[in-house]
């Protein structure tokens, strides 16, 4: 189709060396070509969430990135919460707060969740919800993945 | 409530969880081999017409572009069977893998693009140029039937059910009331797209699929038959499946393309549909149209109901042929006494995507009907509308109650059940009295506030059996394999529970299989809310048999006798003093031949979980959103494997439920161009829109065709959804019988309120 770009993504605190089509979206990169297959895709038009991913701090949707245009940016997936065999505290709270069925959606609701955390701590409960509501999920009705974030903001603000 | 078990009913932390949260899921996305090929399809751009020409000259010259393949290329491989509800007369409606001649609706496949890269296999189907003549489009399927095209009728055949002489039941009648009532067009809309992974594995002459769910043996058996092979030597493999809701698993043209072509071009093909291709080309469900009336007496007891019906089934007969419908007209008269009953379905054939099953398929449309029907009796007669409900429930003395006719090949005799306790629980919950006195206030105070209620009976635990097999390896691993599927519901958690309370081993040292055609050889798969009912007692019984068999060849090796064996953990220990003890892995070695068993549960009747819905809502008479306030569920499950998993069922079903009754509808233009094509056109609830459910869970009427008294969940959460809400926003607008359609989108309440 057209010239492919050499580019790096770092994902997790690794270096991944790719060469890529202009046209790339950054989930298929990070799944096809980086083999990290955490992050799913959901709808590719930037509405269901199950694609988001950390870009730099913010959380994104890799559908509706190019790759090329996260080149030497830090990209963190749900590949990189756990410390080892520790799960990080909002994948114990998901299980603990039977906040998954299909699981699907999950590393979508996981990234969005841990970068709102990160950035605002303290966030009150409406801006939560309506934070989550960023994302889609067709199992649950969202209770639990609410119960288990509103828990896990706890432990990360302990931390 | 009955006494907990170690396990079984408790709410423990599932076994599925721990590679979904950390990015290990093996979707069928995920599922790659080497030199795969890439598959895409070319989908009709028009709703109606006869295919001149398909000229994909160019698409074929674009460099990594393999084969592309029309209807010819695979003339000789006959059209998808039916899996349930077969009727011989709706034979003539079902679908080739590739359109032939005709294109009946928007998505329908007409050809097949291979490529080396997905990217490159789109961009091929963009330049295959398909000519078609257009035809007629018919989009209605509640008129006059008639010609749907050259060869067929838009009336594929009329299905009834009845009981008692409906005719006498409308001559002695006090009072007739009438209503004709829609229900939209929704459906599933799995998380995950579809996507299946073909490899024809040529060393052991083995065609396998991966990415298959919900009914892999079926799918195994009918591939095999199309693509003419021995079902050994095709096999499916199941991986997670990101969401079932009846839609996912069943067989689709695309399924059929990626078998047929991996066998033909000896290559791994791999097809992952997008987002646009799974709101036009999966199954929809549920649209349909019902005319219906009620016989009643002086004190509104129901003398008779008869209701004519219309269900869009879009262009084709799929793997469900007449089941919706048909579970429509079964399911209908709920919990009620109805002396004398007719339901006449019409399936008709429109000019849009093709139907099949979406959770609680058939009684998510006539609990609306059947409930929309109580209150208007209820205003006809001025009698209370839960005095009309109480009045013509059915006693729990009357149990077990047949209906009189049958669905699904089984009879229709409900198990269990207390309804009128049920009923007063959740009234009682809900403080019903205080809460419409209350809704009353804010009214008269020019709030637009209201409350709903809503009644049902649910089916489940379909059979006609399961077959599940219990082992112990040498390193002591207990493995169930069975031949249902996981869908996300939780069945690998649930059976081991079931499996660990029987064995006494701990149910997170249990490793269930599922999905594999190759580990059992038959298996029913996971719909009609069976699982837990028909392959956990089959789990028992297996576990039953494979804990005799232990004990017994322990008892040899321990030189004693097994009533003075148990097993705790890992081990088999002595319960009469002696502290001697034997691992499980060490039995496992010494008497392999003792620690497998199997046993296949059979069962010919349905198991019916009950329950009813409150709801509070109010209108914004600006927006016409509607805000819900409360929701309240009672829900007799009969025995909870799981709490928590029943309860995230219930609430998971209900976000859908709502969906449909407020947001989600497939609409079409008059040429009949879908307008659902994207999420920001199908509607699906969010975080905001889904409020906090108050579940009360009991185990009033535990099932007697199974040892634990199991009932199924998946369904109890979505079935009355659409009529609590259509009967609170009566109750907003005191207007009875004012919401006759569903979704009852902002704009038709707008409609609504400039009506008032």
């Amino acid at each position: 189709m057209s010239e492919k770009t050499a580019i790096t993504l770092n994902i997790n605190g690794r270096d991944h060396s790719i060469k890529t089509e202009p046209r790339r979206t950054l989930v298929d990169a990070i799944r096809e070509d980086c083999g990290q297959t955490g992050t799913h895709i959901g709808c590719e038009h930037g509405i269901c969430g199950a694609c988001t991913v950390i870009v730099n701090g913010e959380p994104v949707r890799s559908c509706l990135m190019f790759a090329v245009q996260a080149d030497g940016a830090r990209i963190r997936t749900v590949e990189g919460l756990a410390q080892g065999d520790k799960l990080h505290p909002m994948q114990q709270a998901f299980m603990d707060h039977h906040g998954l069925q299909c699981g699907f959606c999950t590393p979508g609701f996981l990234m969005l969740a841990v970068s709102v955390l990160e950035r605002e701590p303290n966030i009150g409960d409406d801006d939560l919800i309506d934070v989550l509501s960023s994302n889609l999920c067709r199992c649950t009705g969202y209770q639990n993945i609410i119960k288990a974030v509103r828990a896990a903001a706890k432990e990360m603000r302990k931390r | 409530m009955p006494v907990k078990g170690k396990f079984v009913g408790r709410s423990v932390p599932r076994l599925e969880d721990r590679p979904l949260l950390t990015g290990q899921g093996r979707f069928a996305g995920d599922i790659s081999f080497p030199g795969q090929w890439h598959m895409r399809i070319v989908r009709s751009p028009m709703a109606h017409g006869r295919l001149q020409s398909i000229d994909a000259k160019a698409a074929l010259a674009l460099p990594g572009v393999h084969a592309i393949w029309t209807h010819a290329d695979i003339a000789d491989i006959p059209p998808i069977g039916f899996r349930l509800t077969g009727l011989v007369q709706l034979e003539a409606y079902r679908q080739t893998a590739l359109a032939q001649l005709y294109v009946r609706y928007v998505g329908e496949p007409v050809a097949a693009v291979f490529a080396a890269d997905p990217y490159v296999a789109e961009d091929a189907a963009d330049l295959v140029e398909i000519d078609i003549a257009p035809l007629p489009v018919i989009l209605d399927a509640a008129g006059q039937p008639g010609p749907f095209d050259e060869h067929h009728d838009t009336e594929t055949s009329v299905i009834e059910k009845k009981s008692g002489d409906i005719d006498a039941a409308f001559r002695v009648a006090e009072t007739v009331v009438a209503l004709d009532l829609a229900i939209g067009r929704h459906s599933g809309v799995p998380m995950e797209t579809r996507g299946a992974i073909a490899r024809y594995d040529e060393a052991n002459d083995v065609l396998e699929m991966h990415g298959a769910a919900k009914v892999p043996h079926w799918n195994r058996d009918r591939l095999a038959l199309m693509l003419g092979r021995h079902p050994d030597k095709v096999q499916l493999y199941e991986g997670h499946v990101g969401g079932g809701f009846g839609i996912r698993g069943e067989m689709y043209p695309e399924d059929v393309l990626v078998c047929a072509a991996a066998l033909k071009f000896r290559k791994p093909i791999k097809w992952i549909e997008d987002r646009r291709e799974h709101l036009i080309a999966a199954n929809h469900s549920r649209q349909q149209r019902h005319r219906i009336k009620a016989a009643i007496d002086k004190n509104g007891r129901i003398l008779g109901i008869d209701d004519e019906f219309f269900h869009d089934n879009g262009a084709y007969m799929r793997t469900h042929a007449a089941t919706v419908p048909d579970l429509a007209a079964a399911m209908l008269p709920g919990p009620y006494r109805i002396p004398a009953y007719r339901a006449r379905a019409h399936i008709r054939l429109t000019n849009k995507t093709p139907c099949g099953t979406y959770r609680s398929p058939g009684r998510y449309e006539s609990t609306f009907v059947r409930e929309r029907l109580i209150d208007a009796i209820a205003a006809k007669t001025g009698i209370d509308a839960i005095e009309i409900r109480r009045r013509n429930l059915i006693d729990k003395s009357a149990m077990p109650y047949s209906l009189g006719f049958s669905t699904l090949g089984t009879d229709i005799v409900y198990d269990s059940g207390d309804y009128a306790k049920l009923m007063d629980r959740l009234l009682e919950a809900a403080d019903w009295q205080n809460m419409r006195g209350a809704l009353a206030r804010r009214r008269a105070a020019g709030e637009k506030a209201g409350a709903g209620f809503a009644m049902f009976v649910e089916k489940s635990g379909l059979g006609p059996y399961d077959k599940v097999r219990v082992e112990v390896d040498p390193g002591g691993t207990v493995e169930v394999i069975t031949g249902v599927a996981s869908i996300g519901q939780g069945v690998e958690t649930a059976m081991a529970q079931i499996c660990a309370e029987t064995l006494g081993v701990d149910y997170t040292c249990i490793n269930v299989v599922h999905g594999q055609t190759d580990r059992i050889d038959k298996g029913m798969g996971a719909f009609a809310s069976r699982v837990t009912v028909m392959c956990g007692e089959a789990t028992r019984m297996a576990s039953v048999k494979l804990r005799d068999a232990m004990l017994g060849a322990a008892a040899e090796l321990m030189q004693t006798s097994p009533d003075l064996l148990d097993i705790v953990g890992d081990e088999i220990v002595r319960t009469d003093g002696p502290a001697t003890t034997m691992k499980l892995a060490a039995l496992a070695t010494a008497r392999p031949d003792a620690m497998t068993a199997e046993a296949e549960f059979k069962s010919s009747h349905m198991v019916y979980p009950y329950g009813a819905h409150v709801v509070q809502l109010r209108l914004d008479t600006e927006t016409g959103a509607v805000e819900i306030e409360r929701y309240l569920v009672a829900f007799d499950i009969g025995k909870a494997v799981n709490p928590i998993l029943v309860e995230g069922q219930i609430i998971g079903g209900l976000a859908q439920g709502l969906g449909g009754a407020l947001f989600e509808e497939f609409t079409y233009t008059d040429s009949g161009d879908p307008l659902a094509v994207t999420f920001a056109d199908y509607l699906m609830p969010t975080a905001s829109e889904v409020p906090a459910v108050e579940t009360f869970l009991s185990e009033d009427a535990p099932s007697p065709l199974n040892t634990y008294g199991f009932k199924g969940a998946g369904e109890g959460g979505i079935t009355p959804v659409g009529a609590a809400i259509a009967s609170a926003i009566d109750d907003a607008l005191q207007h009875p019988g004012v919401v006759t359609q569903l979704p009852i989108t902002p704009w038709r309440i707008r409609a609504l309120l400039r009506t008032q």
